[in-house]
């Protein structure tokens, strides 16, 4: 087992991509500017030009980038996503981060020396699921969708050799990615068929006699008093009332953080951690990655003494990592709702 | 054209189960999906118990598909899989790429949660063996028309889920036990007392979603019924129709009627809206948002 584990961190746009990788990033993904990509947001993401300054800039500093292709193609544009798989390949990009099993085929038979990652968005949540993608498409890594207790992330690695990374800050996606059609429901698009969730388009804030009122597509999702903080309306964390009983019915306003778990992951076997939000400006980057640098080389610090204490049992489960204070604050400043979890990785929360 | 009735995605009492299906056995259906597709610790029904009634609609003439989990997250799930898998005697519809690894090679169901949206994907469910695929639910009629025009898309049988509250998303949350005040791991089952789901109003009080365990599903019901001639000409091969605990009997006879061409899908349609749980909606087919209804005269705007 590795005492390591990468930091992988968001790039939607050049500065962004500097920050991140100046503030100790050992990767960041990024996504060309279309619907071909997850986090397809008006001003966001690169073009071809700064794409190739991008690959130069994290390569010249020794640092990997990786491509995120992934959203589902559907037949009247697949031409743009498998040029999108060819503009990656000519690029030089250190990995393509694809959930489509069509475009999976595609990359594998035409580039057979690209690496693959199979994308949060492919939805493998067993090691059955990951041996088929390995199988199927020589895929080196996954991201597991944010459904899985510690135990059961333990237990895939127990199961694969295929690369395990976890999300470890961001916007929480409380569904199993892949397969949540909620924003689709409501608005026409999806993560799945556009990269959006809740866009921006669709949303319309009202100042109306009962409160500052937020719908998505005519739907109320939320409705603010004075002086209650209102955030972005992500449909699922919105209030909702169920058997009369008003309240977050699906998900309060938080945000993803395994500061607490860093050691268990890094003991664990997984290989890369990854910071959720290409939609985030350059200086919410910088600060996320500048944390999770130092919490992480804590944790693999304290592994290695660990591991050199090894004569003593009690001192080899004695682990000095602790998580500071001011990794907290600064975490929880720039996280939804001012407050963060642990998610599904902490049985209680399910 | 052939109707299927579509896996059972609430927790009805066992013996709810057993008296609905032996009344499906004499239903107009062709082919029956069995089992729990939303979540594994809803075990009133055993693999056994499935067997037993799939025997039971086999021998009543129907086609018995075994459907399985949309979410595995556990070992005991995968090895319920596994048994699923190869139970030996029904087809087996597969919801995650796990089952797929388990039935590669045997003629499957690519379901609805398999995430198809394109000919080389369908292709590639269909060189492993499946021979039947379900379109997700987000899709349109015109990504069907594309698919089914594609010279890449292989012969397979084509099904499109007409009638139902959707399957919108899946959690490792159980949003029945939140609701409740109760831990998942001590949920007692509380989706039982719910059995078209548990609503989940605005603050307006306006129906929006439903909750059903780790499911979601949409407040409104899917109805395609109306859409029956454009499902046929694009060679559609089945409907499914995704049960509910009241009328069942009375819609799978109205969808027979129309696909007999024995009742014009207008009045079918009519007539099926007045039975839904929740408001009709056809919003996705259209391409346009999955909770909207929209009547023929905007839907044919709206497909130009």
């Amino acid at each position: 087992m590795t005492n390591s584990m990468e930091l992988v961190a968001p790039a939607g746009s050049f500065p962004a991509l500097r920050k991140a990788i100046d503030s100790g990033a050992d990767a960041v993904y990024f996504g060309f500017r279309d619907a071909t990509n997850a986090r397809n947001f008006p001003g966001l993401n690169f073009d071809n030009n700064a794409a190739v300054d991008a690959v130069n800039y994290a390569h010249a500093r020794g640092r990997k980038i990786m491509l995120a292709l992934n959203t589902y193609p559907q037949p009247a544009t697949w031409s743009v996503w498998t040029r999108a798989i060819d503009q990656a390949a000519e690029l030089g990009v250190d990995a393509l981060i694809v959930a489509d099993s069509g475009l999976l085929q595609y990359a594998r038979e035409r580039y057979p020396d690209l690496r693959l990652h199979l994308s949060v968005q492919g939805s493998a949540t067993t090691h059955e699921a990951i041996a088929f993608y390995r199988e199927q498409f020589a895929i080196e890594r996954v991201v597991l969708p944010r459904v899985l207790s510690l135990s059961q992330v333990r237990r895939i690695i127990e199961n694969t050799d295929v690369e395990i990374e976890t999300f470890a800050f961001g916007s929480l996606c409380v569904m199993a990615e892949g397969r949540c059609y909620l924003s689709s429901y409501v608005t026409g698009e999806s993560p799945n068929t556009c990269g959006a969730c809740s866009p921006a388009k669709a949303v319309q804030w009202q100042e109306t006699p009962q409160g500052r009122e937020v719908r998505l597509n005519g739907v109320l999702i939320d409705r603010y008093q004075p002086g209650e903080s209102a955030g972005y309306p992500v449909l699922c964390k919105g209030r909702f009332e169920v058997n009369d009983a008003l309240g977050y019915a699906i998900e309060e306003p938080t945000s993803l953080s395994v500061l607490d778990i860093l050691p268990q992951l890094l003991r664990s076997g997984v290989r890369a951690i990854k910071i959720e939000g290409r939609q985030r400006s350059p200086a919410y980057v910088a600060q996320v990655v500048t944390v999770l640098r130092q919490a992480l080389d804590a944790a693999q610090r304290s592994a290695a003494q660990r591991d050199a204490a090894q004569l003593d049992a009690a001192q080899r489960d004695a682990d000095s990592y602790r998580v500071r204070d001011d990794w907290v604050t600064q975490l929880d400043k720039l996280a939804e709702g001012s407050t963060h979890t642990l998610g599904a990785l902490d049985r209680k929360w399910q | 054209m052939k109707l299927a009735l579509g896996p059972l995605l609430y927790f009805w009492p066992r013996e709810q189960v057993e008296a609905f299906y032996q009344q499906v056995a004499g239903w107009p259906v062709d082919i029956v999906y069995l089992g729990e597709t939303v979540c594994a610790k809803r075990r009133e029904l055993r693999l056994e118990d499935w067997l037993r009634i799939g025997h039971q609609l086999r021998d009543a003439g129907k086609e018995v598909i075994l459907s399985t989990l949309a979410l595995i997250e556990a070992d005991s799930e995968l090895s319920a899989l596994r048994r699923i898998a190869h139970n030996g005697e029904f087809r087996v519809e597969a919801n995650d790429m796990a089952a797929v690894q388990q039935l590669k090679g045997s003629d499957y169901i690519a379901g609805p949660h398999l995430n198809i949206y394109n000919p080389a994907s369908l292709a590639l469910h269909h060189g492993l063996g499946a021979q039947r695929w379900v379109m997700p639910v987000e899709l349109s009629q015109e990504t069907l028309r594309d698919m089914l025009a594609d010279s890449a898309t292989p012969p397979l049988e084509t099904e499109v889920i007409a009638f139902g509250r959707l399957p919108l998303a899946f959690s490792a949350r159980c949003f029945t036990a939140r609701a409740c005040n109760l831990p998942k791991d001590n949920c007692q089952w509380r989706c039982a007392d719910y059995p078209d789901g548990l609503d989940m109003n605005t603050r307006e009080r306006d129906p929006f979603l439903v909750i059903n365990g780790i499911q979601t599903q949409s407040a409104t019901t899917s109805n395609l019924v109306g859409a029956l001639p454009a499902l046929r000409q694009l060679g559609v091969d089945v409907l499914r129709l995704s049960p509910q605990s009241q009328h069942m009997q009375e819609i799978v006879a109205l969808y027979h009627q129309a696909r007999n061409q024995d009742l014009d899908p207008r009045d079918a349609e009519s007539h099926i809206n007045a039975l839904t749980c929740g408001a009709p909606a056809n919003g996705y087919w259209h391409g346009s948002p999955g909770m909207q209804w929209l009547d023929p005269v905007s839907a044919d705007s709206a497909t130009g």
